[in-house]
């Protein structure tokens, strides 16, 4: 059973992200990436990562997909241009993934013994995640947040259309 | 049938992975090289929490939210810079924006 979600989950997301990275339709690109996003929150639930799944469909789909979506439609002309792109350097482009792909595969099943403790099967992550973060992972979370501040307040003074008035 | 090993999870990520890597190099359009660095970063996010299931501690999956966080920080900044390039070029083929200023 667990197989078999996999292997349906599997072929939902290498399919929507072929659609994405292929489509020449940049709305087409858009929502192929929310089936990709959306299989990947369930192979996170797969992995028992509940707390982590939730996450990636909240601030994927409902965050940076939204934003994505608004930067196609601001960045194009509706009415006068149509939302096509052409895919270029399709040859070289298809070599050098050809062969990062071949080279990660051949690592990964060349080198037997990744895994070095017995699989975890946890029943709920959101505790030990909330006390990970208040203890552990302290600094790094606070970093992180001042980080995340300074972007968004970086990223909304960039984007603002009046900055010569501003300026003056 | 054989059980989920690790491996299935690395392979699903590294196919991830170089999807991601083409369309970087190959897309003109500036807001699809953005999703295949979303897609880049979300074969990540599968590697570190497939780690961290069959290595038994949640080390990965808080590398996994600090990703995720600093993915959604990457996209905002990057689209602010993408509206700005349009402003100023009326473009957002990566090819034709060659100027430093306008």
């Amino acid at each position: 059973m667990e197989v078999i979600m996999f292997w349906i989950l599997a072929v939902i997301i290498v399919a929507s992200a072929i659609a994405t990275v292929f489509s020449k339709n940049i709305i087409y690109s858009a929502f192929s990436l929310l089936f990709s996003f959306l299989g990947v929150a369930g192979i996170y639930a797969m992995l028992s990562a509940d707390f982590l799944a939730v996450t990636q469909i909240m601030v994927y789909v409902g965050g940076i997909l939204t934003l994505l979506l608004f930067g196609v439609m601001l960045t194009n002309r509706i009415t006068t241009m149509s939302l096509k792109t052409d895919v270029f350097n399709f040859v070289p482009g298809l070599i050098i993934a050809a062969v990062m792909l071949a080279s990660l595969l051949y690592v990964i099943w060349v080198t037997g013994t990744w895994a070095k403790h017995s699989p975890a099967v946890w029943d709920t992550t959101v505790e030990s995640i909330g006390t990970l973060t208040i203890t552990q992972y302290l600094l790094p979370f606070e970093m992180v947040a001042i980080i995340l501040l300074v972007a968004v307040v970086g990223a909304s003074y960039i984007a603002r259309k009046d900055k010569q008035n501003i300026k003056s | 049938m054989e059980s989920l090993t690790l491996n299935h999870f690395l392979t699903l990520s590294a196919i991830l992975f170089s999807l991601g890597v083409f369309g970087v190099m190959t897309r003109r359009n500036a807001v699809v090289v953005l999703m295949g660095i979303e897609l880049m970063l979300n074969s990540a996010n599968i590697n570190l929490i497939a780690f961290s299931r069959f290595n038994g501690n949640l080390d990965g999956q808080m590398l996994a939210i600090f990703v995720i966080v600093l993915a959604a920080a990457e996209a905002a900044v990057a689209l602010a810079i993408i509206l700005n390039m349009y402003s100023n070029l009326k473009t957002v083929n990566l090819d034709e924006v060659d100027q430093l200023k306008e």
